[in-house]
């Protein structure tokens, strides 16, 4: 299945991806803007002029912006309300009798 | 009657200074807004490369000749930030862009206005992106997380603007006499529509008072102003060049700058198409529109092959 949308009718086969970079191996990419292009391998393009003219990042990832499936607001509260209350997944949880050396 | 909920929630977070998302509720009027200031922020940066454009290629060095280049390629990718971003509220980037071929959207006043000399190309960068500079760091702390991250990202690169065109106004001023009265003669020239790029004073302004209460406007037109001008007059002292206001005076009770009155007449009339480049600049869109046809198709017909290869795939 092509998640691409249909061509509009003046024959424009452009659409809007979302462009993410790496600036260092071994980090996370992260979101940095948009770009409107025809296909996958302009937007990459156009994400480099765009979003990279000065910096060499490690990577560029382009996704299009149809393809994400993002939380509804008026679900939120009860989207991630299962993780309010389980305070035992963190440390401060937990007790560790009082005379045990920290660890460094 | 009752407030609307969504309408009570969204003024509550802007209360909150949180930033509004695209998939958030937010008032048509602030869509609306929105798509009209970003918009003509997107055109003005993309016009904007015209002025600068015209000296490309009699830069009197090299050096100078790479600056301006980087520099003009930096406003088309702010232009192309702006426009994705104010995709994010459902307009597309071509109907914008039509607007402005169609002559039916506006841009900042000041890329109207002719480069008449190399001296020019220093003008703009020091005051005319110095400027930009003033108005886009309070824009980066606009309430709509889309447009505020453009800033960021457009204040970053702006700088580089400001310096390059520093540069090039100190090394006149340090010149020949006959450089030296080049400088002065295009710091006459661009001073007052720099000083009108704020906009006109609030209380004249049809749409500060609401951008002010969408938390998009976060400090006055007249405040913004006030800071350019003791910020630039200082610097044109330093350089040597002389503020064409008679009535310019330093305040002592308040260490501001008090200037002459700004002939609004002028701003209005280069506004609404008399200034003496607007026809130029559109045409030269226009024309440059035109030409980049094939490259769109050519782009289209690409994307048309690869969707019909991977449906023959599937
Ligand atoms: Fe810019
Ligand atoms: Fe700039």
């Amino acid at each position: 299945m092509s998640s691409a949308p249909p061509a509009r009718a003046d024959g424009d086969f452009t659409e809007l991806f979302e462009v993410f970079v790496q600036e260092k191996a071994g980090e996370a990419h992260q979101h940095v803007g948009s770009v409107r292009a025809a296909g996958p391998s302009l937007a990459l393009q156009h994400a480099r002029d765009v979003y990279a003219r000065r910096s060499s990042p490690a990577s560029i990832w382009v996704v299009p912006t149809a393809a994400i499936t993002a939380t509804v607001d008026a679900d939120i509260a009860s989207f991630f309300e299962p993780a309010a209350d389980k305070a035992y997944r963190h440390p401060q949880f937990y007790r560790v009798p009082k005379d045990t050396p920290e660890e460094s | 009657m009752e407030p609307d909920p969504k309408e009570a929630e969204f003024f509550r977070r802007l209360d909150a200074d949180e930033s509004i998302e695209p998939k958030d509720w937010f008032p048509e009027r602030y869509r609306k807004q929105l798509i009209r200031m970003m918009s003509q922020h997107a055109h003005s940066e993309i016009v904007g490369m015209l002025p600068e454009g015209n000296w490309i290629t009699r830069a009197p060095t090299f050096r100078r000749k790479i600056g301006l280049l980087a520099k003009v390629q930096d406003e088309a990718g702010h232009g192309l930030y702006l426009y994705s971003a104010a995709e994010t509220l459902g307009i597309s980037r071509d109907e914008m862009y039509q607007q402005l071929l169609q002559g039916q959207a506006k841009y900042s006043h000041i890329f109207n206005y002719p480069t008449l000399s190399w001296a020019d190309i220093g003008m703009i960068g020091w005051l005319v992106d110095g400027a930009a500079i003033i108005n886009q760091t309070m824009l980066a702390k606009c309430s709509y997380g889309p447009y505020a991250r453009a800033m960021v990202r457009i204040c970053k690169e702006e700088n580089f603007h400001k310096k390059q065109g520093m540069e090039i106004v100190g090394t006149l001023m340090a010149g020949t006499p006959e450089q030296r009265r080049m400088a002065q003669e295009a710091f006459d020239r661009w001073w007052w529509p720099t000083l009108m790029m704020f906009g006109v004073p609030d209380q004249a302004s049809p749409n500060s008072a609401e951008l002010t209460r969408f938390k998009i406007k976060r400090k006055s037109n007249d405040e913004l102003r006030q800071r350019y001008i003791d910020m630039k007059v200082a610097q044109a002292h330093a350089f040597g060049l002389v503020v064409p206001d008679p009535d310019l005076k330093f305040d002592d009770a308040t260490g501001h700058w008090r200037i002459g009155p700004i002939d609004w007449n002028e701003f209005y009339r280069v506004l609404q198409g008399a200034g003496p480049c607007n026809r130029e600049r559109l045409e030269a869109r226009r024309q440059a529109y035109a030409d980049g046809a094939w490259v769109r198709e050519a782009a289209a017909a690409f994307e048309k092959k690869r969707r019909q290869k991977e449906e023959t795939a599937a």
